[in-house]
């Protein structure tokens, strides 16, 4: 299975490359999930990234594969971005065995520990006090580990957001709370309900920290401004937050076209497109026409694979209903 | 053997598992330079310093949200909860984060964590600072439930709750802080999911839980000069649940009584009503009885609060009446 992680040792073009890759990858990944929703291969809920994908692309490059990622709901894109093929992926949302948690969590709880990847959280805001908790036994064993905690402009009205900043800053915790803006909470704009403008970088001077703003469609930047902060994170300089300006193509989630947001809006950030716009770079950069479109038939193969190999899987029984309650491996309550 | 109470029992089941295993850490609010505002933690600073015994600001979702984050990466976290009826602020951490994870994630993840909380009545501090919340945390799957009701049980089940792998629900009844019992020497590791059977009586068997134990059984004392002999078993876990023990004691006297300090409904004795009728009806010679404190905010007034909570008097009361009708 071809990894969409992009590993930190790659060569300076190379490591850019494998950003798009990245990036293309994901995009190609939710289209397709959405597919699978119309064709009821899907159930329940999700919450795509289409328009996203530079953040997740751009984190995830510069963090090491013993960091730790906390997503939201709206997590597909940044469990691949750390290296877990797509077709667990896939098949946890189809609800399958083979799939990343067997079928028992779903698209909104995505998890991949052995990648890192620790978990996708739908309660809005709860991660970010758990990522302090990770980035804390990071701390006290002395490790130089970080814990990478993302969000929506949606959280920063909710308590935990507050709790884990201060705590976070109080404890100089190596963690990068990374919020993710994309101007709509939910079907609501955020400046509607909120109070400040820069609904996470605003508030970032309460907790004593900088006020970081970063162009959310710009893997590069979001790579630079990000690597900075791990780096900040790794010599005990304590958390960082960052504010990415992005934007979802789509609605909120499966069950919204999101016909609330005014055409013009959408029409210009579909402009800012942050794949078109960084393969533009790449070929600017001197890499080839033939070898971009290499790349993406690559991805569009491995969609396809992926895709293929998740619906063979099989349908969980009773095994797994109580399985994993208790570390016993079991749900036995009494004796 | 040295006389301890109830709260120099929590600190010494910290200390006794602080010192044989570095993972165990410990949070909270003026848990460290405070000793707790319980003095349940006094010393444990002074003996293992600021990286372990960590002072938290007041922020109960960050308080349990670090636990989590911490034993999922390899701590054994243990954090307090001032009073367990602050759960109620931190609930998603603990209902929808710490107890679903390990299922969701298919057994990715564990939680090795204690929450100890200060729980109940009895101290007058009103409907916000008492109420008995062991019913809540037993609702949840994925979550252990544990309630001491003396000093050694303090030590034995906080070390066993402390090397559990799950995360576990402590809660002690703060009218128990004050009392005082001999403690032996040396180390003290109990087991979770055991009840203890602590009085044999052929008439009637009295289930009872942290606070309403020495209540129970000084009830029971009261009901034997009456010519009635109660078995008192001390249920000690709620999750897991020694069915066994209570099975098999309902069995032999015919008749069961639970003494519970939650409000009423939905408490544990509830479900144990449940499981009695399923599992042993037919060896039963009377009705299961519940004594609880009624279905109500608890009153600050003593003299209300009296009448709230059961009373060895409401005990004997209820249960003479019952078994003489």
């Amino acid at each position: 299975m071809t990894s969409t992680h992009a590993a930190p040792e790659l060569s300076y073009l190379d490591h850019k490359v494998a950003m798009y890759r990245c990036q293309v990858a994901l995009r190609q990944f939710e289209q397709r999930a959405y597919d699978l929703f119309l064709e009821n291969f899907v159930k329940g809920t999700s919450h795509l990234s289409i328009g996203q994908e530079a953040i997740a692309a751009g984190v995830a490059a510069a963090m090491r594969p013993t960091d730790w990622t906390f997503a939201t709901y709206r997590g597909h894109a940044h469990t691949l971005a750390r290296g877990v093929p797509m077709t667990p992926i896939f098949a946890e949302l189809m609800g399958r065995t083979n799939g990343l948690m067997a079928g028992k969590g779903g698209s909104m709880h995505l998890t991949s520990v052995e990648h890192g990847m620790m978990g996708s959280y739908a309660i809005i805001g709860a991660h970010l006090p758990i990522a302090c908790g990770a980035a804390w036994s990071a701390q006290y064993r002395g490790t130089d580990q970080v814990a990478v905690a993302f969000f929506g402009d949606g959280s920063v009205n909710i308590g935990a957001f507050h709790e884990a900043l201060n705590f976070a800053a109080v404890w100089k915790l190596p963690v990068i709370f990374f919020c993710e803006n994309n101007l709509w909470m939910e079907y609501t704009r955020t400046s509607d309900v909120t109070a400040v403008a820069n609904p996470a970088a605003d508030r970032a001077a309460a907790y004593g920290l900088e006020s970081i703003i970063v162009d959310g469609n710009d893997a590069d930047a979001v790579y630079e401004v990000t690597s900075l902060a791990i780096a900040r994170a790794r010599a005990g300089e304590g958390p960082s937050m960052i504010e990415a300006k992005t934007y979802r193509h789509g609605g909120h989630s499966r069950a919204d076209p999101g016909k609330y947001r005014p055409d013009e809006e959408l029409a210009e950030w579909l402009l800012k497109d942050p794949i078109p716009l960084y393969r533009s770079r790449l070929l600017e950069m001197g890499v080839s026409e033939d070898d971009l479109l290499v790349l993406e038939a690559d991805v569009d193969a491995e969609v396809e694979t992926a895709t293929n190999e998740a619906k063979a899987g099989g349908v969980p029984g009773e095994d797994l209903l109580l399985k994993d309650v208790w570390a016993d491996g079991g749900a036995s309550w009494r004796n | 053997m040295a006389q301890l109470t109830f709260r120099e029992a929590i600190a010494r089941g910290i200390a006794q598992e602080m010192r044989r295993d570095d993972s165990v850490v410990f949070l909270g609010e003026d848990v460290g330079a405070a000793g707790g505002v319980f003095k349940g933690t006094v010393g444990l600073l002074e003996e293992f310093g600021d990286v372990r015994v960590r002072d938290t600001p007041i922020s109960e979702q960050a308080i349990l949200g670090a636990a989590m984050g911490a034993a999922m990466t390899g701590l054994r976290p243990i954090a307090e909860i001032m009073f367990s009826d602050f759960f109620a602020v931190c609930w998603d951490i603990v209902a929808n984060e710490i107890a679903k994870s390990r299922y969701m994630t298919n057994g990715q993840v564990t939680f090795p964590l204690v929450i100890r909380s200060g729980n109940g009545g009895g101290l007058r501090f009103g409907a916000q600072h008492s109420q008995s919340v062991e019913n809540w945390a037993m609702m949840i799957p994925g979550l252990k439930v544990v309630v001491p009701s003396n000093a050694v049980d303090v030590i034995g089940l906080m070390a066993a709750s402390i090397r559990d792998p799950d995360p576990v629900i402590f809660l002690e009844a703060k009218a128990l802080y004050a009392s005082k019992m001999d403690v032996p020497d040396g180390e003290i590791v109990d087991t979770l999911g055991s009840a203890k059977v602590l009085r044999q009586g052929s008439n009637a068997t009295v289930v009872a839980l942290g606070s309403m134990v020495p209540k129970a059984l000084q009830a029971a004392e009261e009901l034997a000069t009456n010519g009635i002999e109660c078995t008192v078993i001390d249920v000690r876990s709620l999750v897991p649940l020694d069915t066994t023990t209570i099975l098999r004691e309902v069995s032999a006297t015919g008749r069961m009584f639970t003494v519970e300090e939650n409000p009423r409904l939905c408490g544990w004795g509830a479900e144990l009503a449940s499981i009695i009728a399923d599992e042993v009806f037919y060896d039963l010679d009377g009705p299961i009885v519940r004594i609880t404190t009624p279905h109500i905010p608890l009153p600050a007034a003593d003299a209300l609060e009296d009448l709230a909570i059961p009373s060895v008097e409401r005990i004997v009361n209820t249960i003479h009446k019952s078994m003489n009708s």
